[in-house]
């Protein structure tokens, strides 16, 4: 199953460009099987997906559909059983086999944010943000400052200070996106990141992230449950039984 | 970014407990390393401070401290005749407990060769050396004794005349110092009745014998006391000390004094050693069993702890890892909350231990290169702490954080 990269709906006032360049990522015929004979299950079956640089793309399905697979194994942590993950032209996985150093290429090529915050608890909200940038070899004051213009730029800079206890969830999710955002990643992965938000600050988030995709050019995959800010995405991708639906089966 | 320092300020009360528990072991492997010093001081304290070049003790024994050892004091006389000796002079050294207000008291009587030695190589704190022949005491504050206050021993009564401090015997009694006269009649102190029926026997045996009856003489003074009857064994010291002429050949010293078959002779340095491997050895061993035993405890402990606050932190490593971080990074988090531990923990030990040790019973000497070892002891235990802790966040995966 193959989800179509060229087909790009045009759904929000922030979307500007779509880039015809290389992909942010491209998962080619990836399966993963758990376990083996009897208790096998296949979790993702010959998926393909890509997704272009500034393209904001929701990944919708019910439970046990594969989305959180298809997401961990495109963001390096969940290795497939076959198939491929070529991360901006890079081949970075083939099958079980890493063709690089994951874990550095995580730090330098992607963000995550998940449904929790996952914010480090004795870290304030700035340092959540300056850690990423300071494991990535950025001197701590150009960490800090970056933390401090996109914590501002995020709306919650006065709150920097502040330890992840005493943020809204709201305001933690956004940390978590400024953090995501930190090393200008060319792919940004989020698991179910509004689920614990309301609708309203959900959608802040929604924008949020294809606001900064488009400004920084980055590919950004969302799975969601939520419905009612599809608009935002640039395309919806719907999983079932660890296959995509074909486009025209979309429940858009 | 220092991760550790961050996580301690915010669990910082998590941290001093823990902090605290690992101080107090650590205190009581400084305090282990501290009584064996102690000993070591107070076994060698006197034949470092008495200025004796030669001791000169019984034939065939280890005397006077690691075995016992009699000699008739009239030696030192003999001794005095040899070619180069300055000076020698009687030495008495023995441990009593009496009774002083209703309360058992111990102490280490030391006698000085009055009028050769008033001792004034004790440094005091109080008071003065002794001043006259009998019934004046030295004491130390160990003892509990104030300036001027009167003591019984036997059938006398000495008054406390000079105190010191920090002067006590290998068994850690605080010594008193008395002149060898009343030195031996503390030792040798005999009840009146004893006497009386020891001079009653003598009678008896010397009226049933030739020798009493063609001797009326001996006989009238097998009644009395014992000095008038030149055949009685001399009183008897434990050691004869040598103070030696500074041109004198100690070798030559030595050769000759070991030609007399009913004594040994010891250097101040072979006596020093005989009481160092004697019972010294024996608690130096027993002490330092205990203290590996309190390493091997401590460094269990710190690495459950730490093995515990990595736990706490798992999620946060896993993320860690997920958004890149090296395992430097990870590694550098657990080991220097360990080290910051132990840091703290024996910081914490030496300072509790400048209030606490001066109230132990015993002696506890905290020297600077038992200090420095203990120091890299925490160090190098600390590293050993982290490494369980180390073992499991090398161990986590980072999707840990999707769970």
């Amino acid at each position: 199953m193959e989800g179509d990269a060229s087909r790009t709906k045009h759904s929000t006032g922030l979307m500007n460009t779509v880039t015809d360049q290389v992909p942010a990522i491209e998962a080619i015929g990836v399966t993963k099987v758990y376990g083996h004979g009897q208790t096998e299950v296949i979790a993702l079956n010959d998926v393909t997906l890509r997704v272009a640089r500034g393209e904001v793309v929701a990944l919708l399905g019910p439970s046990g559909a594969g989305k959180s697979t298809l997401l961990t194994a495109m963001a390096l942590i969940n290795p497939p059983t076959s198939g491929r993950i070529v991360i901006g032209g890079k081949l970075v996985m083939d099958g079980e086999d890493a063709k690089i150093d994951l874990r550095t290429f995580r730090r330098q090529h992607l963000g995550f944010v998940f449904q929790k915050a996952n914010l480090i608890p004795f870290l304030t909200a700035l340092e959540n943000v300056q850690v990423a940038l300071e494991i990535n070899d950025r001197p701590a004051h150009a960490a800090r400052q970056r933390a401090m213009y996109l914590l501002d730029h995020l709306g919650i800079g006065d709150r920097a200070d502040n330890l992840p206890d005493a943020l809204s969830g709201g305001q933690q999710q956004r940390v978590a996106v400024a953090r995501a955002l930190a090393n200008e990643p060319s792919l940004i992965l989020a698991d179910e990141p509004t689920a614990a938000l309301d609708s309203h600050r959900g959608r802040q988030v929604m924008e949020l992230f294809a606001q900064v995709a488009h400004e920084s050019n980055a590919g950004v995959i969302v799975v969601t449950h939520d419905v009612r800010a599809l608009d935002v995405f640039d395309r919806i991708v719907e999983m079932e039984d660890g296959r995509l639906l074909p486009p025209s089966k979309a429940s858009r | 970014m220092n991760l550790a320092v961050r996580d301690i300020r915010h669990n910082f009360s998590r941290f001093a407990f823990t902090t605290v528990g690992i101080g107090l072991l650590l205190m009581v492997v400084m305090g282990m390393a501290g009584i064996y010093r102690g000993l070591i001081f107070e076994a060698t304290l006197l034949v470092d401070r008495i200025g004796a070049d030669l001791w000169v003790v019984q034939g065939d024994t280890r005397g006077p401290f690691a075995e016992l050892s009699r000699i008739p004091a009239n030696l030192e006389d003999r001794v005095r005749t040899v070619q180069g000796i300055a000076q020698a002079r009687r030495f008495v050294n023995h441990s009593i407990q009496r009774e002083h207000h209703g309360k058992p008291l111990r102490l280490m009587v030391q006698g000085l060769a009055w009028p050769d030695d008033k001792g004034e190589w004790v440094s005091l704190v109080a008071g003065r050396p002794l001043g006259q022949a009998h019934f004046e005491m030295v004491a130390d504050r160990s003892l509990g004794l104030a300036l001027g206050e009167q003591v019984k021993f036997g059938k006398d009564v000495y008054r406390v005349v000079g105190l010191t401090t920090g002067m006590s015997g290998i068994a850690g009694d605080g010594l008193a110092f008395f002149t060898v006269s009343d030195a031996m009649a503390i030792q040798f102190d005999t009840p009146s009745e004893a006497i009386r029926l020891e001079r009653a026997a003598r009678l008896a045996r010397s009226e049933n014998q030739d020798l009493g009856r063609v001797q009326p003489l001996l006989l009238e003074r097998a009644g009395g006391p014992s000095s008038g009857i030149s055949e009685l064994p001399r009183p008897q010291v434990s050691a004869i000390l040598v103070t030696l002429n500074p041109s004198a050949d100690v070798d030559q010293i030595i050769s000759t004094l070991s030609t007399w078959s009913d004594v040994t002779v010891y250097t101040a340095q072979q006596q020093k050693e005989l009481l160092l491997s004697g019972t010294v050895d024996k608690s130096r061993r027993q002490l330092g069993l205990f203290s590996v035993l309190l390493i091997i405890i401590s460094t269990i402990i710190i690495a459950l702890i730490m093995y515990t606050l990595t736990l706490d932190k798992i999620h946060d490593i896993a993320l860690l890892k997920l958004i890149g971080a090296r395992n430097r990074v990870i590694v550098g988090l657990i080991l220097q909350q360990a080290l910051l531990m132990g840091a703290f923990g024996y910081a914490l030990a030496w300072w509790l231990g400048q209030y606490l040790f001066p109230y132990f019973p015993r002696r506890v000497m905290l020297e600077t290169p038992d200090l420095i070892k203990l120091a890299f002891i925490t160090v190098l235990i600390s590293m050993l702490a982290s490494l369980l802790g180390i073992w499991k966040a090398m161990r986590v995966e980072p999707n840990t954080v999707l769970a």
